[in-house]
């Protein structure tokens, strides 16, 4: 490559977050701190009946019994300090007036943000038709759209109205995908989550639009731990969006969200996902750090759970969409994009576990790594010895950009029937000369060229998204790749 | 239009010499075919004109348009208006025809100091210019040259050709690897293409292909020197006799 590309290639990965920039909304915040009480103290806050309150604790004792005994999580490729989880504070509301009749009650500041996001709330919606339930810090600002929804009897909403309105769903699902035992910070969250989203698609039904949420962190030094509960009943089919972005911070910043998903018989839920967290600065300082549980569960025959990610930010991922495919017939999707640069790293893939029979899953993962990050594929499919005629596909590629980063794939297979059919492939290549010369020959920069290169790479997981989304999708990657506004 | 002087260049890894002082002078509307064996440097001729990397200019220069051409970059000699048919088309998986030309097409454009194309304007640009080369339309939405068959390569090469207009079009072996038909079609492309303001330089190992595209003058390259030029009817000569008189001529001489 020429000088000019190796110099493009390192402004690229040396490039400055976009969006760091901090609202200044008075916020509500608990001590830093982890205890029973801090836990109480959120609990009460939020006004929570008793059962959640004891579900909390009896998280939070799990929590501590892992730590204890087990640690933090080291088989990831991932080298980051340990979280000191007394250096951080469990519950962050925006100040202001707590619940809203309309968006023109909002606080203007928190609105601006997203319009400095370039994401217009107001004009999406009428446009786009998407029901937007934003998210800012860990309180709900903002519900659109519930009429329409509600004539449908969805329900959409944010996890702490659910405790309050649906208590029945929310009990008899939380924690049925994603035990508060999974995992550490599956646990961590289980035991200070402070808010998040509710999605219910009764049978039959499908949902009239897009159900979308903007997740944020703001407040300084608070962690923020949502949870996410989606159920679909008995033939119903919703599509979820997710969309992530959030300022500028000096200390690490823990994000541990927990999403569950529920697919009865023949339901279908496609859940999308752009992931712009604050990747830290050229020096590796400050970033979010990612530790996500995501794990959808086909209850039902022939159900389907397609995830699809486009991961670009974060100074740490540490993030598994699965899927565990239950039902007979059932399928499981993940399609994702992960880019990383700076410093960087990404251990992302995902689980499928075949359960039923005649099973299907799909894995096609891309990586790009760029700058001295590093970005690892680990995904496990797993074919219980009752599974049969289960099959799997999976197609892992990574490209790189430059040649100080690094590209892994970590896949585990274990068949436990004769009858499966499981094809793995994965590819390794760098952005090759060759076709930036052919670029170049047709009078594209060598810039314009990289990005178009890229992006072409990247296609066949960007047209998985939502129309709108992928749009959006296209240009954070043009927009990560050049380091500058477009 | 291009003035090649005394032009040396090596392989940059191992700095072998491939082309030993070439001389060579295209005036404007000007065809001229490059004819040698194989291995003897036409591919990095057309290579170094293009600007593609791994090769180090050791003597000699080259003007195109009275400009120095080794001093730009490969975009910049596309921008200026040189085009290179590639011998090998390169797959671009996933990256769109159109979304790939419109960028090319606009890149050029923007360096000529015209408005971008419309997107109905580019639309109907590539519908016409696909006509050139009876390139099929659903190769049109498909990726660059992705899953393409070679003769389909090669045609698309031409309508490139077709769409960008350049000032001086180089084809490295256009007819390799096309059948009789196909060999029409590109030649036919090509022909139709001919200006008064555009000159091409059509570097082919058969006189076959100079059976379609007439060229003006004829150059035999060996050893990295063109050994002798004349006009059409040279390759005629070569076609009958070989390359092996020329040797002895060159020999001898």
């Amino acid at each position: 490559m020429s000088a000019t590309g190796t110099e493009y290639l390192n402004e690229v990965a040396a490039s400055d977050y976009e969006w760091g920039f901090v609202t200044d909304v008075e916020s509500d915040t608990v001590p830093k701190g982890l205890s029973e009480d801090v836990i109480r103290l959120i609990s009460s806050k939020k006004s929570e009946p008793r059962w959640l309150l004891d579900w909390r604790l009896k998280a939070y004792a799990h929590f501590e019994k892992i730590l204890a005994e087990r640690g933090f999580p080291t088989w990831a490729h991932l080298d980051y300090p340990e979280v000191d989880f007394q250096n951080i504070s469990y519950y962050s509301a925006p100040n202001s007036k707590p619940k809203y009749e309309s968006l023109d009650e909002v606080d203007p500041k928190l609105l601006e943000t997203f319009e400095r996001l370039g994401i217009p709330v107001t004009e999406q919606k009428m446009l786009a038709g998407v029901a937007v339930d934003i998210v800012m810090d860990s309180v709900s600002v903002a519900t659109t759209f519930k009429d329409e929804l509600a004539k449908k009897g969805v329900i959409f909403c944010s996890f702490g109205e659910a405790v309050e309105k649906h208590p029945d769903l929310v009990r008899k699902y939380m924690g049925s995908v994603v035990p508060h035992t999974d995992n550490l910070y599956a646990a961590l969250n289980s035991a200070v989550f402070t808010d998040g989203s509710f999605a219910y698609i009764p049978k039959g039904v499908r949902c009239p639009m897009e159900l979308s949420t903007y997740f944020r962190i703001n407040a300084a030094g608070t962690g923020q731990f949502e949870r996410t509960l989606i159920i679909a009943e008995e033939d119903a089919y919703v599509s979820y969006l997710e969309g992530c972005t959030a300022p500028r911070r000096d200390e690490n910043q823990l994000h541990a969200a927990v999403v569950e998903i529920v697919a009865h018989k023949g339901a279908e839920v496609k859940y999308s996902t752009v992931q712009n967290w604050y990747p830290g600065d050229a020096q590796g300082k400050g970033g979010v750090f990612n530790f996500v549980t995501k794990r959808g569960i086909c209850e039902g025959d022939d159900s389907k759970i397609s995830w699809t990610q486009l991961e670009t930010g974060s100074a740490v991922t540490w993030k598994y969409p699965s899927v565990i495919l239950k039902g007979d017939r059932s399928v499981g999707e993940f399609y994702s994009v992960a880019f990383t640069k700076g410093k960087q790293q990404a251990d992302t893939g995902t689980k499928m576990i075949h359960l039923g029979q005649d099973t299907s899953s799909t894995i096609i993962s891309k990586g790009i790594s760029a700058g001295n990050s590093q970005n690892s594929y680990r995904g496990l499919v797993k074919i219980n010895p009752k599974a049969s005629g289960a099959r799997n596909f999976s197609q892992c590629d990574s490209m790189l950009l430059g040649d100080r980063c690094g590209a892994h794939t970590f896949p585990y297979l274990e068949i436990g029937h004769p009858t499966a059919k499981v094809e793995h492939e994965a590819t390794t290549s760098k952005v090759g000369e060759d076709q930036i010369f052919y670029c170049q020959q047709r009078g594209i920069s060598e810039v314009d060229a990289i990005k178009l290169i890229v992006n072409g790479f990247c296609k066949e997981i960007l047209s998985k998204l939502p129309m709108e989304f992928a749009v959006e999708a296209q240009k954070l990657l043009a927009i990560e790749l050049e380091g500058s506004v477009g | 239009m291009l003035e090649i002087t005394n032009l040396h260049a090596s392989i940059e890894d191992d700095g072998t010499e491939i082309l030993k002082g070439i001389n060579l002078s295209v005036a404007a509307g000007e065809v001229h075919a490059i004819m040698g064996p194989n291995g003897s440097g036409k591919s990095t001729l057309a290579s170094v004109l293009a600007g593609r990397g791994g090769y180090d200019i050791t003597q000699g220069s080259v003007s195109f348009q009275g400009e120095d051409l080794l001093d730009m970059d490969p975009d910049v000699r596309a921008r200026e208006g040189l085009f290179l048919a590639f011998q090998y088309p390169v797959e671009l998986p996933g990256v769109n025809m159109a979304t790939f030309l419109r960028h090319a097409v606009n890149s050029i454009r923007e360096h000529r100091g015209q408005d971008e194309l419309s997107a109905v304007d580019f639309l109907k640009l590539m519908k016409e210019k696909a006509a050139f080369v009876n390139l099929d339309p659903s190769l049109r939405s498909r990726a660059v040259n992705e899953g393409f068959s070679g003769g389909e390569k090669k045609r698309n090469e031409i309508f490139q050709l077709a769409m960008l207009e350049p000032k001086l079009a180089v084809l490295d072996e256009t007819d390799s690897g096309l059948d009789i038909d196909a060999l029409r079609v590109v030649s036919d492309g090509v022909n139709q293409l001919r200006a008064a303001d555009r000159s091409f330089v059509v570097i082919t190992h058969y006189q076959r292909l100079l059976e379609y595209i007439v060229p003006d003058h004829v150059h035999v390259l060996m050893g990295g020197r063109i050994v002798k030029s004349g006009g059409a009817e040279l390759a005629h000569k070569l076609e009958e006799h070989g390359y092996d008189w020329i040797k002895d001529e060159a020999v001898v001489a």
